[in-house]
């Protein structure tokens, strides 16, 4: 649409200048949109006032999918199709799942290659497709609240997740039609958050523990810029270990026999707000009724929830002295500590983090919602919307990248905490005499062995001439972007003769997957698209037909013949009319038609307002 | 709302000289306010979030320049890379793999604590570690003037020399702190 592009100098520009962006924090326990409105972040409730959406979804066997607090309501009743805590099962395969998470029994897991899927009574599901499913109900919610179209979204990630979670995320995303700004990390997200309101400097440490995942990170605050010296943590250690430890402390205090799925989830459910309960009290009963109606009735108090829970809150520690020592920081220069995620309300966690860091954490924002608000300040900014306080965030990558050499040990090309974006290269040689070709193994981790790192991909450069070993000169790119996202290409020097790959690693949906999971939810959600895109070709027009109306009356008479005009207004008219009613294809046919008439009447206007802006200049050098 | 300036990036790049990218004289001796505020300001400019609306081709070379202000960031930071670069940019290897001729009086001393953090480290003796740590701390403070003077009168074999022995000792404190850490966790 030129004639948006056009606005005389010192008027109002187009309508819908202000870039409509979120920030999603896709969280284990529950996820949160929010927006910058009126330069102030608020997150965006649902229809009903709620605030936070259950990252729960429970597949039927009629397609139709539910998302949220209805969805985790069912959970103990239908624990097979109603997927909770999927988040730790993003870019994860059917092994990791099995060592970390050997108490999860009641999902029925589908050993895929890459990642671990899950069969629901509506197929096999991927958690990047249960991940989008909670996007899109967000995605929805953001646009009815701001009525419209949006520019894009920040989605929030542990700081921790390696390469394969990162990307899974972001198919996700994709998966449920958002245009992705940036993946941020949340604990960068909550420093930004916390740093704005505060205009805080000096050095900050954000202890983040939420419902699956651990992060901490060490930034350093100056004015206008938020630099992440250090993070570290564990991605797979979180509120819901303290509930799966409760809910074994209630199966053997109350001598269960081995229960099936869904009294585990009851359990667990049950579990989780007795936890929640005890950040207020000093006990509180434990009541579950199982399917075969016998009860359960316990009481819990604080003291054997801290000795359930002290080593997992040990746990985080290590993460936390490692970061500071990779951060090259003294605990002594560490001058708050944020606190961030639901499973930070616990005192026993508070006390720990205090006698860590010698003094008691800052605990002035709602942990819940800082990811989330500090999202939406980084979409804003991003979508475009500039202002004089901008500000720049430089972080880090939380995983070594590298290669595997002979032996199966791993060349590290990209150190833990390397400020991104970064680039780097290194020089690997063939073994063999007359070697063509070799095979590169890329590998994220801390760890020198392949088998104790990630595996992130494998490809093959070929064409390598032969030569005698050793004389073959192969350089192997890494570049990181700002996402935190891997590119390798790997390039054949000693002889001029070249070969580039690029590799997407194999944790990733390759772009035939995002087209098949797109078409299935095409089918399960049919209407709700249509909606969409008449919604969509409605704003279209009339914008279209606002942006005419306007150059019109400011240049019509100017710039048009009378049967110019009259043509110009025929098609305004055709297209007000179809704007009314709900054919899509109408809509857009009438909003083209207009475009193309009008694009005459665009050119001259451009030519009229440069020529003015040029005489304005002139006359002033005078 | 007021706009502010986007820059407009060369597409051939940066240079590849972090002295001259920052605009810092040229030597070991390199004043951190300086270079962090230099960084910023640069990076202020040249990194891609401040391109996210503009094409993919923009960001591109965005993410090229930020990528090489963040290299060359960390070459300038920390004295033992930024030696380093001094060295090879005069055309001397390091041979930082290879290369171990020392003096056999280094090397002695070298094998000697060696042994004795292996030791602290089996009797789990934190003190013993730190003690070994502030001898080693106590060597390279006597080091690092000769390899500012080598470098300052570009006497290059002699500065590699010293390079490779501070990174010897610099390599044996990553350990110890290695070692300590694992006392802790």
């Amino acid at each position: 649409m030129a004639l948006l592009q056009i606005s005389e100098p010192g008027q109002s520009t187009a309508p819908h200048q202000h870039r409509r962006a979120i920030g999603i924090d896709l969280g284990t326990t529950h996820s949160l949109v929010a927006t910058v409105r009126n330069s102030i972040p608020t997150v965006l409730p649902d229809e009903h006032g709620r605030l936070l959406l259950p990252s729960v979804v429970r597949y039927s066997r009629n397609g139709v999918v539910a998302v949220g607090v209805e969805a985790a309501a069912r959970q103990a009743e239908d624990p097979r199709n109603t997927l909770a805590s999927f988040k730790r099962f993003m870019g994860r395969g059917l092994a990791d799942i099995t060592r970390t998470h050997q108490g999860d029994l009641s999902y029925e897991f589908v050993d895929a290659a890459g990642m671990v899927q899950i069969r629901t009574a509506a197929g096999v599901k991927s958690p990047v497709e249960a991940s989008a499913e909670v996007l899109r109900v967000l995605r929805q919610r953001a646009e009815a609240s701001l009525g419209g179209d949006l520019t894009g979204a920040v989605i929030t990630v542990p700081a921790y997740f390696d390469d394969a979670q990162r990307q899974a995320t972001k198919d996700a995303a994709q998966l449920a039609g958002l245009k992705v700004l940036r993946l941020l990390n949340e604990p960068t997200a909550a420093a930004i958050a916390y740093g704005l309101d505060n205009a805080a400097e000096g050095v900050y440490a954000v202890y983040d523990l939420g419902g699956g995942t651990f992060d901490i990170s060490i930034l350093r605050l100056t004015k206008g810029v938020f630099e992440v010296l250090a993070t570290g943590g564990d991605s797979a250690l979180g509120g819901d270990d303290f509930d799966r430890r409760i809910a074994c402390w209630a199966m053997e205090a109350a001598q269960l026999p081995p229960l099936g799925p869904g009294d585990l989830r009851a359990l667990q459910v049950e579990a989780r707000e007795v936890k929640e309960a005890l950040s207020s009290r000093d006990r509180a009963p434990f009541h579950v009724r199982l399917q075969n109606g016998n009860t359960v009735d316990l009481t819990l108090d604080t003291g054997t929830l801290e000795s359930l829970g002290a080593n997992l809150v040990a746990k985080t520690l290590k993460p936390c002295r490692q970061a500071l020592r990779d951060a090259g920081v003294d605990i002594t220069e560490i001058q708050g500590v944020v606190l961030v995620g639901g499973s930070t309300r616990m005192p026993m966690v508070r006390a720990a983090v205090a006698e860590f860091f010698g003094q008691a954490p800052l605990t002035n924002l709602d942990p819940d919602q800082v990811v989330a608000l500090g999202a939406a300040r980084q979409a804003h900014l991003l979508a475009g919307n500039r202002s004089a306080d901008d500000w720049l965030l430089l972080d880090v990558i939380p995983l070594s990248l590298g290669i595997e050499t002979m032996g199966g040990l791993v060349e590290k090309i990209i150190p833990r905490n390397a400020t991104l974006p970064i680039a780097r290269a290194q020089e690997f040689t063939t073994f063999k005499d007359g070697q063509t070709a070799m095979r590169i193994h890329v590998l994220q981790g801390e760890r020198e062995r392949v088998d104790d790192c990630r595996s992130l991909a494998h490809f093959e450069l070929r064409g390598i001439p032969p030569l005698t070993a050793g004389a073959a000169r192969i350089k192997v790119t890494f570049e990181v972007d700002a996402d935190g996202l891997l590119a390798v290409t790997a390039r054949e020097q000693s002889s001029g003769v070249s070969a580039q790959v690029a590799v997407k690693p194999s944790y990733g949906l390759s772009d035939d997957d995002i087209a098949r999971m797109l078409r299935d939810s095409f089918d399960h959600a049919r209407d709700d698209l249509d909606a969409r895109a008449l919604a969509e070709a409605q704003v279209d027009a009339e914008r279209l037909l606002d942006a005419v109306g306007a150059a019109l009356e400011a240049d019509g008479q100017a710039l048009l013949s009378a049967a110019e005009r009259a043509t110009i207004q025929a098609h305004m008219a055709e297209l007000a009319a179809a704007r009314a009613g709900t054919d899509r294809s109408a809509i857009r046919q009438a909003t083209d038609a207009l475009s193309t008439a009008t694009d005459a009447f665009a050119a001259r206007r451009m030519d009229a307002s440069i020529h003015s802006a040029l005489a304005g200049r002139s006359i002033e050098s005078i | 709302m007021s706009e502010t300036a986007t820059p407009s990036l060369s597409a051939a790049g940066p240079g590849s000289d972090p002295f001259a990218l920052f605009g810092l004289p040229r030597g070991m001796d390199v004043d951190p306010h300086a270079l962090d505020a230099a960084y910023r300001q640069l990076q202020s400019q040249v990194h891609p979030d401040r391109f996210a609306d503009r094409p993919e081709a923009d960001r591109r070379v965005a993410m090229q320049w930020a990528a090489t202000a963040n290299e060359a960031y960390r070459v300038l930071k920390k004295p033992l890379p930024r030696a380093r670069y001094l060295i090879e940019s005069a055309g001397v290897e390091l041979g930082e793999q290879d290369n171990t001729a020392m003096p056999a009086e280094f090397l002695m001393q070298q094998m000697e604590w060696r042994e004795q953090v292996a030791e602290a480290r089996a009797h789990r003796d934190d003190k013993g570690m730190r003690h070994i740590e502030h001898q080693i701390r106590g060597a390279e403070g006597a080091l690092w003037p000769q390899l500012e003077q080598r470098i300052a009168t570009a006497d290059w074999k002699a500065a590699a020399d010293l390079w490779r022995r501070l990174r010897f000792l610099q390599k044996l404190r990553d350990d110890i702190e290695d070692a300590r850490s694992a006392l802790i966790d």
